[in-house]
């Protein structure tokens, strides 16, 4: 096994006692990249050859001097018997919707190409100080406006390592892929309506939504400002918790993190999760969707693997002494796509009216001598179409004509979606639970191709994680299992408020329950 | 699919957003704008009570969890040339831009 292959906590150890340098870890997944990335997005793509259809496509710039320098630093503290930090050596891929100083933060959109980031964003920066190497950053939808990453303005787009003629899902899909092909072993995403936890079902790696709060967002380039976590992308529970560590926490300079302490994430994880109760959802179980015929919205259950894999966790959960409870409903599950149509627009729109051509990023190269319609023609040719939809839609959904019966109503329906979380998680209600059991998508990563252009098929990917963000509540995606294809199953863990340690706990129980299961030995397809 | 969105209402909105589309992107847009309009119709059928409050983001900030607000100071930052350097138009230290013409009001 490759250093590039090795688990982030695995690295740390052999760092420590000097069995390996963090220059040595840095060129292995550098090298990694070499092997299985192919040409990184860019604007001027052309045509996506054979060959592109055989890779990743994760980053879009790969900032290896820069890594190596970083190693060298953590090298010299190591020789010099100075603490090198919780990440020291640790590579990690940045999703490209984070500012970091000097480099290219292009939110994967033409208007923003040109642009480089005066500033650090704090979970980088924080991963920084503690030695982490920043390996560069990583492909996404335009804008994160998206579930497969295809809308990327920076082609060609991620592709699935496990089957590269599949998506990796969105927005992190070039976190989840690169993560999951070896080319770092974490990666910092955002997860606005499931965009780490999707991708990473869909790549069978580990996605961390934390609770709305815990992670600060300054330097994130906004999409919903109400609604956006930046979270960890790890291949294991353990590496999750180590990147958690240190990321989270209250930041003077994001008045929305929280002020509650962190735990100790690490020190949870090996608890044993007797006692714990585990809710199943059978308003997770099956998924409603407009009839491609009628427009008509029909409900379905989900595809058998998902449901049994979810049983499945669930019955090894039990023997290790959680109790699991049924039937424990979570009515307004259903209504979480049509809310968030409404609520994530208006945020976005408001949120893009800032990319004007005036002060960073895109300006149109055509003389003008109107103000305005330079504002016009700047933004046209800068922006992609999903931004261009979400904008529009956003606009109109909050108008004053429109705004009762379209974002007020909205965001009523979201207050009964926290309430089926308050309901089930209440300490003195007739559920009291630490966490539910659901899958974390309706299915596995779909073709190329077979979704993008629909946007709201596309929006219903996101059908089972976008309810946690509208309550805010912290969810984890788990690998659960691999469907008849050979593509990665995900399974998620919902909990209260800052609950991430109570859900990382049960997830590592889950790993050393499944630590010897075939699908566990199977690697992804751009690695055999 | 039902047409909630016009064309003259469309027009509209695309000019209040600050974009000029071509003729392609505005048909794919509208329908979809449409489409999408179709799902958001699904929260019409929730009976919700007159009472029922809105969330504007899911988790609580009791006092005890919030941060105080930042003090009001200014405070310069370290590398203003960091910054303009990422403006499309700069000439002495200012971002230029074009007029904005000269409009009589009604």
């Amino acid at each position: 096994m490759e250093l590039c292959d090795l688990s982030a906590h695995e690295l740390s150890r052999m760092l420590r006692q000097r069995e390996t340098s963090a220059r040595e870890i840095t060129q292995a997944c550098l090298q990694r990249i070499e092997q299985v990335d192919g040409r990184p997005g860019s604007l001027e793509a052309g045509e996506i050859t054979a060959e592109d259809r055989q890779r990743v496509h994760a980053f879009i710039t790969v900032t290896a001097e820069r890594a190596l320098a970083q190693a060298d630093a953590v090298d010299r503290k190591l020789t010099a018997g100075e603490d090198p930090g919780a990440l020291a050596g640790i590579p990690v891929a940045i999703k490209d919707i984070f500012c970091v100083e000097g480099t290219p933060s292009t939110a994967a959109s033409r208007i923003l190409a040109n642009f480089n980031a005066p500033y650090t964003a704090t979970p980088v920066q924080r991963m920084e100080a503690a030695g982490a190497i920043t390996l560069g950053k990583v492909n996404l939808d335009e804008f994160t406006f998206g579930s497969s990453s295809e809308s990327s303005a920076f082609q060609p787009s991620p592709r699935n390592p496990w089957n590269t003629e599949h998506v990796p899902g969105g927005s992190s899909g070039g976190s989840t892929a690169c993560v999951a092909a070896g080319e770092a072993p974490l990666s910092l995403g955002t997860d606005t309506a499931g965009s780490l936890r999707q991708p990473a079902a869909f790549c069978g790696v580990v996605g961390l939504k934390p609770t709305y709060g815990r992670v600060s967002r300054y330097g994130l380039i906004a999409f919903g400002s109400s609604l956006d976590c930046p979270g960890p992308v790890a291949r294991n529970v353990t590496d999750t918790a180590m990147m958690m560590q240190v990321i989270a926490g209250v930041d003077p300079r994001d008045a929305t993190t929280a002020n509650v302490p962190t735990p100790d994430y690490l020190a949870e994880l090996e608890k044993d999760i007797r006692g714990l109760r585990i809710g199943l959802s059978p308003d997770y179980f099956r998924i409603s969707i407009p009839d491609p015929i009628s427009g008509e919205y029909i409900q379905r259950d989900l595809p058998a693997e998902m449901y049994g894999s979810v049983l499945r966790a669930a019955n090894l959960l039990r023997s290790m002494g959680a109790e699991i409870i049924d039937d424990v409903p979570m009515p307004n599950t259903r209504y979480g796509i049509p809310a968030y149509f409404v609520v994530s627009r208006v945020e976005a729109a408001s949120n893009l009216h800032r990319f004007d051509g005036v002060k960073y990023g895109h300006r149109t190269a055509q003389p003008m001598n109107d103000l305005r319609k330079l504002y016009r023609v700047s933004r046209n040719e800068g922006f992609g179409l999903q931004p261009k939809l979400r904008i529009l839609m956003g606009m109109y959904v909050s108008a004053a004509q429109y705004s009762e019966q379209y974002y007020n109503r909205a965001l009523k329906v979201r207050t009964l979606i926290r309430q089926d979380f308050d309901t089930v998680f209440d300490r003195n209600g007739k559920y009291r639970l630490d966490a539910l059991l659901t899958p974390t998508t309706p299915t596995t990563a779909f073709q190329m191709g077979a979704v993008y252009g629909d946007s709201v098929m596309m929006q219903f990917a996101d059908q089972l994680t976008v309810p946690a963000n509208h309550a805010g509540v912290p969810g984890l995606s788990l690998p659960g299992g691999l469907d008849n294809e050979g593509l990665p199953i995900g399974i998620q863990l919902l909990g209260p408020d800052f609950s991430e340690d109570v859900l990382l706990r049960i997830g590592r129980a889950f790993e050393r329950a499944t630590a010897d299961d075939d699908w566990r030995q199977v690697k992804p397809r751009v690695l055999r | 699919m039902t047409e909630y969105i016009d064309s003259a209402t469309f027009d509209h909105l695309v000019s209040l957003a600050a974009l000029e589309l071509d003729a392609g992107q505005a048909e794919y847009l509208r329908r979809e704008l449409n489409h999408q309009l179709d799902a958001i119709r699904e929260l019409e059928a929730i009976p919700l009570p007159d009472d029922l409050t809105i969330t504007s983001h899911g988790v609580p900030y009791p006092p005890q969890t919030s941060q105080p607000p930042r003090a009001d100071k200014v405070t310069p930052w370290a590398q203003p040339c960091a910054i303009l350097d990422q403006a499309p138009q700069v000439d002495d230290d200012q971002i230029v831009v074009p007029d904005i013409p000269h409009t009589t009001l009604e």
